[in-house]
């Protein structure tokens, strides 16, 4: 059974269309994560499963059931808020307590229930304290804790971790998605932040504009995007774009990149990525969409990839891995190899391409072809 | 006269270097010393001069012949003092009370993202606009039985109503309430606002989630936020409370008879038209006191928070 159902959600502020027909649905104990660039929609959708904006119209059910006009009391779910939006008045135990006590839990539940919590988050210290006693690490995990005690059906959490400091923001990440492994609880999360979405997701929306552009597991949504939005947002660094010409016919397919001041390039598209779409567009531009690891460096002829060449443009050495910058096509494309690579910018360095990972789209509609 | 320092030419040396530098240091001073001699003098110097003729036997002018604490002594014994100071108690609690409830009230009301607000908000502070005096004059005649509120509904041909608190020794005090209350509330409202425009949409959400009822995020979340808020309005209404003079002066004039005097007109009607100066220095320094008492933990309260901080 779904946890959540969205179905045909619309919604409108006078004239502005900020959301348009979504349609979500996940099962229990699904990690979904909502995840655009900031006006996409996503905390607007968020904020609509929670109730606490009308929708114009649609549907939605947690549970199999019909909340789409419940309030947001009505619907059995909690949420974490970016700016934790902890009541400043009452201390860390009040906080987490508040919900049980307008839902009139008697105080002996209440206290089992804050304890509970507070030692699955390792807040117990911290219970007689004020908000404004804790650091932003704590809040955060107060904040959690009081979603925890109430344990609804879904929990949302609206960019929890943006206010916090770099390494604070790993660790808490961990710490949720480890706390999601354990209690097997369905969440839905928003953030504009990709890595924290591929690290933590079950499943990923990809939004854009009020809309879902595509909604897939994060290997899905990585390996298959199905616009050169989605291909382009996520990943860091970003996919590289590349124009290239459609050459050959069905099952030798090519792709000529023109680099001024070079050789042309062509790559062979392999034969087992055919698609019918394909065929309509031969001697036309195509974007080739290639990720920074599919490129490598060439050492003898082992790889399965193919062969090119180019001019070093900038080396950027991250310690993990170096991002090479190289001129291909109109623009520069990032490839990313190993750090033992020892590469200087003016050199001309040897790589291989793995086509069997490129993807390609229409320049014009930005849709896939293949 | 050059003042600035680098410009200082080279023949003039360590000693004119150091002379313009004294002067930058001193010229600050120089300029503030006239003011601040003033204050000191207006302010400190005529207090302490209070408090020195409240230990005389000064009647219409001041004398040196000291009584120690007589004037004190006679102040607690003079009933009319203790009407005017039973008087303010009355006063500037119902004052205080009543502001807040309505500040707070008409700040929530207008908080609720209403049309016109930018209107009504400054329709609600127009009275703070007011001289006291103004607002005594127009609650004069409002109040004025023969031709205010009362004559108006008894026109309307309910013959019987009555509403004659100014003219009722035992009513006149609540009648200063009214006018007060009309002029501040609108300032406290304003204050209010500004607390509540504060405080972070998310918290209010977050309440809704939880399961509270629009009063009880009111109660529980909200107004428990604005404790600085009533801290300050309670602190500028009670001042006011305690110095309110003109507003008694235009009202009631202190009267019927000395039933609504409080003691600030108790101090003038002793002080400069009785030939009382002795014992109107004194119930001024219990006015000075009665201040202190209020501001002093309300300082120290403040200054403490700012230290746990």
């Amino acid at each position: 059974m779904s946890a959540l159902e969205i179905h045909q959600l619309h919604k409108s502020f006078g004239s502005t269309h900020v959301l348009k027909d979504v349609n979500i649905s996940i099962a229990s104990g699904e990690f979904l994560i909502l995840v655009g660039p900031s006006g996409c929609g996503k905390s607007t959708l968020m904020n609509a499963i929670a109730g606490l904006e009308p929708i114009t119209s649609g549907e939605i059910r947690i549970g199999g059931e019909d909340v789409t006009w419940r309030t947001p009391a009505e619907r059995d779910i909690a949420m974490v808020f970016q700016s934790y939006a902890l009541y400043p008045s009452m201390t860390v135990r009040g906080n987490i307590a508040f919900g049980l006590e307008m839902r009139k839990i008697p105080k002996a539940e209440r206290e089992a229930a804050v304890q509970r919590v507070a030692d699955l988050l390792q807040i117990s210290h911290l219970l007689d304290r004020k908000p404004s006693q804790l650091s932003g690490g704590q809040r955060q995990r107060v904040a959690m804790g009081r979603a925890l005690a109430r344990e609804p059906q879904i929990y949302l959490f609206d960019e929890p971790l943006s206010n916090l400091d770099a390494k604070l923001r790993v660790e808490m990440r961990t710490e949720i998605k480890k706390l999601h492994q354990r209690l097997g609880t369905t969440i839905v999360y928003v953030t504009h932040d990709q890595i924290e979405a591929m690290t933590l997701a079950d499943r990923i929306a990809v939004m854009r504009d009020g809309q879902v552009q595509q909604l897939g597991t994060p290997d899905e949504i990585y390996n298959n995007p199905v616009n050169v939005f989605v291909a382009g947002f996520m990943g860091s660094p970003a996919m590289n774009f590349v124009d290239a010409v459609l050459e050959g016919g069905r099952g030798n397919y090519a792709l000529r990149i023109s680099t001024p001041g070079q050789e042309d390039l062509v790559l062979p598209w392999p034969a087992e990525r055919d698609t019918d779409a394909l065929a309509s567009c031969v001697g036309q531009k195509m974007l080739l969409g290639l990720r920074p690891e599919h490129f490598s460096e060439a050492v003898g002829h082992s790889g399965a990839g193919t062969a090119m060449a180019a001019v070093i443009g900038v080396v950027e050495p991250t310690g993990a891995d170096v991002l090479i910058n190289l001129p291909l096509g109109e623009g520069e494309v990032t490839a990313r190899v190993g750090p033992d690579c020892h590469a200087r910018p003016g050199e001309r360095l040897e790589l291989q391409v793995d086509m069997r990972r490129a993807v390609l789209f229409d320049p014009q509609r930005e849709v896939r072809l293949a | 006269m050059p003042i600035n320092t680098t410009q200082v030419p080279a023949h003039a040396g360590a000693r004119g270097h150091s002379a313009s530098a004294s002067l930058q240091s001193w010229l600050p001073r120089l300029v503030l010393a006239p003011s601040v001699a003033i204050s000191l003098f207006f302010v400190y110097g005529f207090m302490i001069w209070t408090f020195v003729l409240s230990l005389t036997n000064s009647r219409m002018l001041p004398s040196y012949h000291f009584v120690g604490f007589g004037q004190y002594a006679r102040l607690m014994a003079n009933e009319r003092w203790w009407v005017a100071a039973s008087n303010l108690a009355i006063f500037g609690g119902l004052f205080i009370a009543i502001c807040l409830v309505i500040g707070a009230g008409l700040a929530i009301l207008l908080d609720q993202r209403i049309r016109q607000e930018g209107t009504l908000r400054t329709l609600y502070l127009y009275p703070m606009a007011l001289s006291f005096i103004v607002t005594g004059v127009v609650w004069k005649w409002l109040l004025n039985p023969g031709l205010g509120i009362q004559a108006m509904v008894r026109s309307w041909g309910f013959d019987n109503f009555t509403f004659d608190w100014l003219v009722q020794p035992e009513m006149a005090v609540y009648t200063l309430v009214i006018a007060a209350v009309w002029q501040a509330s609108g300032f406290v409202m304003a204050l209010f606002l500004a607390g509540l425009r504060g405080i972070d949409d998310e918290i209010i959400k977050a309440a809704q989630l939880d399961g509270a009822s629009l009063p009880r995020i009111y109660r529980r979340v909200i107004l428990p936020c604005l404790r600085p808020v009533v801290f300050s309005a309670v602190m500028i209404l009670s001042h006011i409370a305690i110095k309110s003079f003109d507003l008694v002066v235009a009202l009631t004039g202190g009267g019927p008879g000395y039933s609504s005097d409080l003691p600030a007109t108790f101090m003038y009607a002793h002080a400069f038209t009785r030939a009382q100066i002795g014992l109107g220095s004194a119930s001024a320094m219990l006015m000075l006191g009665g201040v202190l008492a209020i501001l002093v933990p309300y300082l120290y309260s403040e200054l403490r928070s700012k230290r746990d901080v």
